[in-house]
């Protein structure tokens, strides 16, 4: 996969780091000569100086052939621009833009270009970690109908020790992933849930508290 | 058309001031909206508008403005980016039934017409300009040759 990105900073450094790991090829574009030399040292990545939002740089930094063009400078004018040139210029099949401003997220979606909210993504976090302890991770996807919910089951939770076909669950949620022992089973009826295993849940928005009490039991 | 235009402009510098003192003269209702307050010092006393201090980039500024209401929008910051975005949001999520950004950059303002967006280019009018005053001069001087 060909990955080109727009922006700066620790969140690029490590984007970019955590992608080469994964065998991608990455592209980068950043408007700071220095952080561009320091890139170029640190990353197994084309860099290239200038403004993403300008065509000729884009199209040096091969988006041509990009299968993702991302967007995350600190200015969401910057980012839209980008991502609607790639997709309109170049054809990029998938462009995402970072949307600084929360609001920016449903106009920069209604304008064509899927965006996504660190502000949001991190409040539903908090929020989420400051309710129950045991959830380790949340993601919203699907534009936040979807929430994908990794909880840690203790010795107290009402599931602990039961097995999968015995597990009544609200409608519209699934036990999609149990890791025990670091590794991953996808669970069928005859599997069971036991205390220490990390599941990944896929719940909506409507029934997600539901849900995480079943699992969790009546806390507090 | 209505007699007085309801126009809001996003930019108050050289351009946009001029454009909001000479609209607001002929009788229209402008507003204008600028991220730096002292950019409306360059607003003239006949000037009779509003004047919204703000990132037009920021929804709640543009409603501030009441964008719903507008008949014409003017994007005329410096920023290409800043105009072409406030033009979209204006004509796509406001509704607003005219809708100009300036944009520098001619390659971005072709992809900005397949999208809908009308644009002015300096550059290409400053060109075309140019090219007519030779087309021109040409005309000129073989005929006071001959």
């Amino acid at each position: 996969m060909k990955v080109l990105i727009v922006g700066a900073g620790k969140t690029l450094y490590f984007l970019c780091r955590s992608f080469t790991a994964k065998g991608y090829e990455v592209a980068i574009i950043n408007r700071n000569r220095q952080e561009c030399v320091q890139l170029a040292r640190q990353l197994r990545a084309l860099v290239i100086c200038g403004d993403g939002s300008d065509i000729a740089i884009l199209k040096q930094a091969g988006a041509m052939e990009a299968d993702v063009v991302l967007a995350i400078t600190p200015n969401d004018q910057d980012n839209l621009v980008i991502c609607q040139l790639a997709t309109v210029q170049f054809g990029v099949p998938r462009a995402v833009a970072l949307a600084n401003d929360p609001d920016n997220t449903e106009i920069f979606e209604k304008l064509g270009v899927s965006a996504f909210s660190t502000t949001h993504i991190v409040g539903s976090l908090i929020e989420q970690r400051a309710e129950l302890e045991q959830i380790m991770n949340l993601l919203p996807v699907g534009e936040g109908r979807v929430n994908v919910t990794e909880i840690m089951l203790d010795a107290d939770s009402p599931m602990a020790g039961k097995l999968m076909k015995d597990i009544a669950l609200p409608e519209n949620a699934l036990v999609a992933v149990v890791i025990r022992d670091k590794k991953a089973i996808v669970p069928r009826g005859a599997n069971d849930l036991q205390a220490g295993d990390r599941v990944v849940l896929i719940t909506l928005p409507d029934n997600h508290g539901a849900v995480l009490k079943t699992f969790t039991g009546d806390l507090r | 058309m209505k007699n007085s235009l309801y126009i809001v402009i996003v930019g108050c510098g050289r351009l946009g001031s001029d454009l909001a003192n000479q609209l607001s003269r002929i009788g229209h209702s402008v507003v204008v909206i600028d991220s730096e307050e002292k950019t409306f010092n360059d607003l003239s006393s006949e000037f009779s508008g509003f004047r919204v201090a703000g990132d037009a980039t920021q929804l709640s500024v543009l409603k501030q403005a009441k964008l719903k209401d507008a008949d014409v929008f003017f994007a005329t910051t410096h920023e290409d980016n800043v105009n072409l975005m406030v033009a979209q949001v204006a004509r796509k999520l406001f509704d607003v039934p005219h809708v100009l950004a300036r944009v520098f950059d001619p390659r971005r303002e072709q992809v900005y017409n397949q999208l809908g967006i009308e644009t002015i280019c300096p550059t290409s009018v400053a060109a075309e300009m140019f090219l007519l005053a030779v087309a021109s001069g040409q005309a000129g001087e073989g005929m006071s040759k001959a």
